[in-house]
């Protein structure tokens, strides 16, 4: 171990608890306070250059860090997964940075931090969810200009984006966006619910747990109250629905639940698994099979030869 | 000592002592009570109590400027809280402008009553920016025991009720129309000792007695 690496493994000193400065952490909590009162609406802050590269998540970093307490226990989730590097290295950065309890249990977590999914088993009013939010403007890419899109929201503008969803319609016969699909919270802004695949926009309609959006790069925090409506776009004609897969999770058997999946072989062989692996796992423990979840088994005949 | 000497030295000890003892931690428990209570108006939240403010200034009106308040937040006080020692406690603790006008203010901080100005006077924000708005710190004698409002809105599973005494008078009123100007508004935090609910401006507050019977009351 270098003298630097053992500085920051052995001296808390050089850091302030959670990382961030005080004055630092006020700002954001400010913002955080007014993202909640104004559901949807992205308040500007004074994002922080973090110890990790834009796009891994500095943004939900920054609102975890100001919000997080001793007595917090904290799960990182990446695309539902708790082993991914992102979600080990955000761990492990908020074990040394806050010396918090960590888990992988979704019913344990207090804070949740998530890339791009939100967990299968529903969430409580004791839990706050903090997304990691890529480019937090719904209308940015049908309008560069942040004036424009600015204006947009003040004056409740949303006829492109319901454009944009009919052109979807006129070319592909249906609604063809299926992650970061927007969605209209309390009546009143429209928002961008991060890329989490649209099976998840359900659950963030009177969802019990506090939800916080932090971007980074574009220095964004929004925020969801619990118990507010947040209704997914759509047409009366065309209503908005969620994937749907054929088969059950190979490993859990669990049906409605949102799976990845998984290439075998160079022959098409293919699985889907569970993309929630805490909820996977726990299915598991409770003795839920998969047609492929015989790898035990298959294991301990390889050891034996 | 010279009297003027004896006197300064006091006034310099009222100003510097009083923080937070652990201010690190304290202002994290502080703020994740403002925030849940932010997110669940008519909560009740507890905040941390290891202050000791110079009087006038409440306790629990202390413990946000603590977590909220810096060089950055423009803070106006009611003429009841502009004392030397609550703005020599204030310039050392927050060290926060404070200004003459509440409409220039990012925080308030009033008592319910005569010395609290209308809530139309404080800054609700601009249509582009409804986020630039002024949270009011409102010290009422009491959460629980007067008469019982109506909450609904966001945060609320259905309806909340809130039995706070010494609000202004015609605080029904003055909160529906800060409601109509959403998303502008300003954001309510009534707060009495050590307990803080908020009534952000998404929140639709009414007479419970203008509603429906008195049973909802023991929801």
């Amino acid at each position: 171990m270098t003298g630097q690496a053992q500085d920051i493994a052995g001296g808390m000193a050089a850091y302030n608890f959670a990382y961030l400065d005080e004055q630092t952490k006020r700002m954001i909590r400010r913002a955080i306070l007014k993202g909640i009162a104004i559901p949807g609406y992205q308040v500007p802050f004074a994002s922080r250059e973090m110890p990790m590269p834009y796009g891994w998540g500095t943004g939900g970093v920054q609102v975890t860090a100001s919000i997080i307490g001793r007595d917090d226990t904290l799960k990182v989730i990446d695309q539902g997964a708790d082993d991914t590097t992102n979600a080990v290295s955000i761990r492990a950065f908020f074990q040394k940075v806050a010396d918090v309890a960590v888990t992988t249990r979704t019913r344990e977590a207090s804070v949740i931090q998530t890339r791009h999914r939100i967990p299968e088993e529903p969430l409580t009013a004791s839990q706050v969810l903090v997304y990691q939010v890529p480019i937090p403007e719904p209308l940015r890419f049908l309008e560069p200009r942040e004036t424009e899109t600015r204006k947009m929201h003040a004056l409740e503008e949303y006829g492109l984006m319901h454009v944009k969803l009919y052109e979807d319609i006129a070319r592909h016969g249906h609604i063809a966006t299926t992650y970061a699909y927007p969605v209209l919270v309390d009546d009143r802004y429209v928002m961008d619910p991060s890329p989490t695949p649209k099976f998840d926009n359900p659950k963030m309609d009177m969802c019990e747990a506090l939800q916080l959006f932090g971007a980074g790069r574009e220095k964004r925090i929004y925020a969801i109250p619990p118990y507010t409506r947040v209704v997914s776009l759509d047409f009366e004609d065309h209503p908005f629905e969620v994937q749907r897969f054929e088969e059950p999770c190979a490993l859990c058997a669990a049906r409605d639940v949102y799976l990845d999946e998984v290439i075998l072989d160079d022959k098409g062989g293919r699985m889907f698994v569970c993309s929630d692996t805490d909820h996977c796992e726990e299915r598991r423990a409770a003795g839920h099979r998969g047609h492929l979840a015989a790898e035990e088994a298959y294991a301990t005949t390889e050891a034996a030869q | 000592m010279t009297h003027a000497a004896q006197s300064a030295a006091s006034m310099s000890a009222v100003c510097v002592e009083g923080g937070f003892a652990d201010p690190v931690i304290e202002a994290q428990v502080a703020f994740r009570a403002l925030m849940d209570a932010m997110a669940r108006p008519g909560s009740l939240c507890d905040l941390p109590g290891s202050l000791a403010p110079p009087a006038p200034l409440p306790e629990g009106l202390a413990a946000i400027a603590l977590t909220l308040c810096d060089p950055d937040t423009p803070v106006w006080l009611a003429s009841v809280y502009d004392t030397p020692e609550v703005r020599g406690w204030l310039a050392f603790h927050c060290a926060c402008p404070l200004v003459v006008e509440p409409a220039q203010s990012a925080f308030a901080f009033a008592p319910a009553g005569a010395e609290c100005p209308p809530l139309t006077a404080f800054n609700s924000g601009t249509q582009e920016y409804p986020d630039r708005s002024t949270t009011l710190l409102l010290a009422v004698e009491a959460l629980t025991g007067g008469a019982p409002l109506h909450l609904e809105g966001p945060g609320i599973r259905s309806r909340e009720t809130l039995a706070a005494v010494g609000l202004p008078e015609g605080f029904v009123a003055e909160r529906a129309e800060n409601r109509a100007l959403f998303p502008r508004g300003g954001d309510l935090l009534l707060v009495a000792g050590l307990k803080v609910c908020a009534l952000p401006r998404t929140t639709r507050v009414t007479a419970a007695s203008a509603g429906m019977s008195t049973d909802e009351g023991a929801e």
